[in-house]
């Protein structure tokens, strides 16, 4: 029955291709062995790491690396942590050195306390690295006009955030986000604040075309269960929107026939 | 040898710093020596000599200068 419906094309970023269209975090798993089960079992092909110094005498214990299947996901390193659009720009250069990538997931933050962005370094950071070749999947808050100068700024994504990075508060301005859908022509999706499958499946249900999250999986109770509500949150609000929703309407209307109804005059 | 030109270090400085931390420096020290001497010279490692990245195949004719910030970086678990 399945072939009754139309097949859904693959998501294409720059010249990066995935069925999948959730995107997950690395960070915060209890341990590299559980990242691992919870990244299989979200279905995802791409997952974002971040780039760290390495600690002076580390020893050389479990590699982070190790338990990432290079053949299965695509690596997206983050500029995560970096407060001016400078410091972003080099660890942007330093992960394309590490993995021979030219994605890269902007993120220049202005405040550490709400984790927001910073929208002009953001923007500045944005043009630099679409000039040095980057493939560039910028963070942003919803601001709409925000996200139109990422994309007139050369961003093959704009990523904006549902609610603060890990705050789990879900999409606390649906119409901001359908908004920015309607009028950007690039890929938007969903980055940050997702705290439960259906924050997943709203974000898809507005047509965004796909949606990044980590806190709402790692943190999870049980990580792996989580990841694969994720999972079937994402393939159902991608469904619901290509399915093209009933409008909302004021009044109930019955869905079986009014005639014939036992008692009621021939 | 690399260039011996090198604006961003500072001349005076018998030292190098690593990751932020100093050192201190000695003569015909490639990029390559140091990061065996870290451990870090597995795959998914990234090295920035003043804040310019230093390409992999470049590690063993790098040589530190005084004054060089050295900064060697390696993928995490993020968000």
């Amino acid at each position: 029955m399945e072939n009754l419906i139309p097949p859904e094309v693959p998501f294409e970023l720059g010249p990066h291709r995935f069925q999948s269209r959730l995107f997950l975090g690395t960070g915060k798993y209890a341990s590299y062995a559980e990242m691992r089960d919870a990244l299989a079992l979200s279905g995802t092909e791409c997952v974002t790491v971040a780039v760290r110094r390495i600690p002076e005498g580390e020893a050389q214990g479990e590699q982070f690396l190790d338990f990432i299947d290079r053949e299965r996901y695509t690596l997206l390193p983050n500029t995560a942590g970096c407060f001016d659009a400078e410091l972003a720009i080099r660890t942007a250069r330093l992960s394309r050195e590490m993995l021979d990538t030219d994605l890269v997931k902007l993120e220049v933050l202005g405040d550490k306390k709400t984790l927001l962005p910073d929208p002009q370094a953001t923007l500045y950071a944005t043009e630099a690295l679409v000039n040095d070749g980057f493939t560039v999947l910028v963070y942003t808050s919803d601001d709409v006009i925000q996200a139109q100068r990422l994309e007139s700024a050369g961003a093959t994504a704009v990523m904006p955030a549902g609610s603060p990075i890990g705050s789990g508060q879900g999409i606390l301005n649906p119409l901001n986000i359908s908004l920015i859908l309607e009028t950007l022509n690039v890929p938007v999706i969903v980055d940050a604040g997702v705290g439960t499958a259906s924050d997943v499946a709203i974000a898809m249900e507005l047509g965004a075309e796909g949606v990044l999250l980590n806190t709402g999986v790692a943190s999870a109770k049980e990580p792996l269960r989580m990841a694969r509500a994720m999972k079937a949150a994402c393939e159902a609000g991608r469904d619901a929107w290509l399915s093209g929703r009933i409008p909302k309407k004021r009044y109930a209307m019955a869905s079986s026939p009014e005639p014939g109804v036992l008692g009621t005059p021939v | 040898m690399n260039s011996s030109e090198n604006p961003s270090s500072d001349p005076e400085s018998k030292e190098v710093l690593i990751n932020g931390v100093p050192q201190d420096w000695r003569e015909a020290w490639p990029i390559s020596e140091l990061l065996l001497e870290m451990g870090a010279n597995g795959p998914g490692v990234a090295v920035e000599r003043n804040g310019e990245v230093v390409r992999k195949a470049k590690y063993e004719t790098t040589f530190l200068f005084p004054g060089d910030k050295i900064e060697v970086l390696r993928l995490v678990g993020g968000g």
